[in-house]
């Protein structure tokens, strides 16, 4: 199927003797908000570094953005976006100069380069802001402004770990609008995250438990399964069964 | 990806210039450690005050007193009693006191003819600083002795740097010390920091390699390196007058090359640190203490312990100050200093490959 994008079959990383992630398999369609949650320690961390070419499984096979996890990591690096937990643009650079930056290093031409620079800064109303330095900006909008730059080479899948630790509630509101608009348009959002709340915004959610995946389905349909109200008892079932990572209680 | 990598280098020379106070620390320290160690610190002996006691002004006493009085060095107080010596020592007034026999004349002409004597000048000097002390003494003794009537027994020459300049040898040792500082510091906490701000975990899911996010790190450090160069070499060239007679452009190379070497140093240090403050202390404690100490910028090698000159081998800034003080005060040129040379080049080969390997094991 083409609409595919993240394929993983029997995915498993090995540390010495600890078994990080446990034989996974999933799929992730294209326009997709894929929910990847789990407690710390559950393997996501290795699980999403494997998908960004960052690691090598130690067995198993997958594809992401039509690319091997095998043998294609580079290629893969260039089709994909990433934005992590903690702060990942450059404090001392102005907004404009961290766009021109990312879009360098992802190799874009000068001219489609200052175009999607205008077009970002347009999107997010930054405009005015183009030459403040990053560092002088709030902790939302910095965050709204990584989710950009993340996307500044149009990746087919965008990998956000954690997006919107210790932003206040309205911003992650604009975040997951913004999440939301990106994936209207075409592009695959892989998330991870600790709000429960954030995981009934995903189109389907998978359930990490101990390195492998417990539960995979839309939100709907994992309340029934599991005959929770919310999302948040659904994943206190699963989790309550952890033999090792803390426990969000 | 010729773009991406000139992207990351624009971005790291931003950087560099947007941190103004510790560009201006970067430029100001080769042209504060120059004068300082050039005018204010110095192991030469000047002005150093001298009294004398002279019971009998006698034609060659006058004439041994003139030619310390006009000496650069020496600093004549005027004749003082025999019984004042004490005080003027004790009170600081005085460094070092001549006190000439009551007959100096006779027994000079009798020590001229061959006819054995008992002392007829005696050197008391303050000996609180013993530096000082020693050099002054021995700088005295020489200019009195040279009296017509008396055969010197040696004739002394100093080679390259007649004068003893200490600023001479000082130059060659600021340089291995300054690059250590800018290369090996700067780079590692650039490196470092990127890693603890969590940039490093973007940079390395972006398609730049890291061997390319290391290279372009280097680039612009490298250029702060050249300017810091030009600027001690002009300032030591026209303001210490450090003669540089192996050619200038022999000394260039070869601390390119040292320059090269002391960023693979802080690669190396950042592929250790996990923290901007422990980059900081390991450059300082294993990289800086070693140059102060054991690459004969300020103390010679040759005094050390065995086990310290063993030690010294290992220490890339030894063979560059030892190169860079022949080419620069003994005026060889590059060729003459080959060994060094090879030296430094096989240990950049060694570190840079290391580095590079680690870095990218390391972050895989």
């Amino acid at each position: 199927m083409s609409d595919i994008v993240i394929s993983v079959r029997n995915l498993t990383k090995r540390f010495g003797n600890f078994t990080a992630v446990n034989d996974i398999s999933f799929d992730v369609y294209r326009g997709e908000i894929f929910g990847f949650l789990g407690a710390n320690g559950a393997g996501k961390t290795t699980a999403m570094r494997m998908l960004s070419g960052l690691s090598y499984p130690t067995s198993g096979s997958g594809t992401v953005a039509g690319f091997d996890i095998m043998r294609e990591g580079e290629m893969i690096k260039r089709h994909i976006g990433y934005m992590s937990q903690r702060f990942s643009l450059y404090n001392n650079l102005t907004v404009a100069e961290n766009i021109t930056l990312f879009a360098g290093i992802y190799g874009l031409s000068k001219q489609t380069t200052e175009e999607r620079r205008d077009q970002l800064l347009a999107q997010l109303k930054f405009s005015s802001e183009r030459d403040t330095l990053v560092g002088a900006l709030p902790l939302g909008w910095k965050q709204k402004l990584a989710f950009a730059i993340a996307g500044v080479h149009s990746p087919e899948v965008v990998f956000l770990d954690e997006p919107t630790g210790g932003v206040d509630p309205v911003t992650r509101r604009q975040f997951w609008e913004m999440i939301y608009e990106a994936a209207e348009g075409g592009t695959t959002i892989f998330v991870t995250t600790h709000y429960m709340d954030e995981a009934e915004y995903c189109s389907r959610v998978s359930i990490m438990v101990d390195g492998e995946v417990r539960a995979l389905n839309t939100p709907t349909r994992l309340k029934q399964q599991f005959n929770a109200g919310s999302m948040d008892e659904v994943f206190r079932s699963l989790a309550r069964d952890a033999i090792r990572g803390e426990l969000l209680i | 990806m010729i773009s991406s990598f000139l992207s990351f280098v624009k971005k790291e020379s931003l950087h560099i210039l947007r941190d103004r106070r510790t560009l201006l620390v970067v430029i100001m320290m080769p042209v504060v450690l120059i004068v300082l160690f050039g005018f204010a610190i110095s192991t030469e002996v000047n002005n150093v005050n001298v009294a004398v006691v002279a019971p009998d002004r006698t034609d060659g006493v006058i004439d041994a007193v003139n030619r310390i009085a006009h000496n650069d060095y020496f600093t004549f107080c005027g004749y003082i009693g025999r019984d004042e010596i004490d005080t003027q020592l004790r009170s600081g007034k005085v460094n070092a006191v001549i006190v000439f026999a009551p007959d100096y004349d006779r027994r000079m002409a009798q020590i001229a003819a061959g006819v054995p004597s008992k002392p007829i000048i005696q050197l008391i000097v303050d000996a609180s600083d013993v530096n000082t002390a020693e050099a002054a003494t021995a700088y005295m003794q020489e200019i009195l002795l040279e009296t017509e009537s008396v055969q010197e027994m040696f004739e002394t020459r100093m080679l390259f740097n007649p004068q003893m300049k200490s600023a001479y040898n000082f130059v060659p040792g600021i340089l291995g010390l300054i690059f250590i500082l800018v290369c090996s510091m700067m780079t590692s906490v650039s490196i470092v920091r990127e890693k603890e701000v969590g940039t490093m975990e973007v940079l390395l899911v972006s398609p730049m390699r890291p061997n390319k996010i290391v290279l372009a790190k280097m680039i612009p450090y490298f250029f702060i390196s050249c300017v810091v160069l030009a600027i001690i070499l002009i300032l030591s060239y026209y303001l210490l007058h450090v003669p540089m007679s192996g050619g200038v452009w022999g000394i260039f190379s070869l601390s390119l090359l040292y320059i090269v070497l002391s960023l693979s140093l802080g690669l190396l240090v950042s592929i250790i640190a996990k923290t901007q403050v422990m980059a900081i202390l390991i450059s300082s404690v294993v990289m800086l203490m070693p140059v102060l100490l054991l690459s004969g910028m300020l103390f010679p090698i040759e005094n050390a312990p065995k086990f310290f000159q063993w030690f010294s081998v290992t220490i890339p800034a030894r063979w560059y100050i030892e190169a860079i003080r022949k080419m620069m005060i003994q005026g060889l040129p590059l060729v003459a200093v080959w060994k060094e040379a090879l030296i430094l080049l096989g240990m950049t080969v060694t570190v840079f490959g290391i580095s590079l390997v680690r870095f990218n094991d390391k972050l895989e």
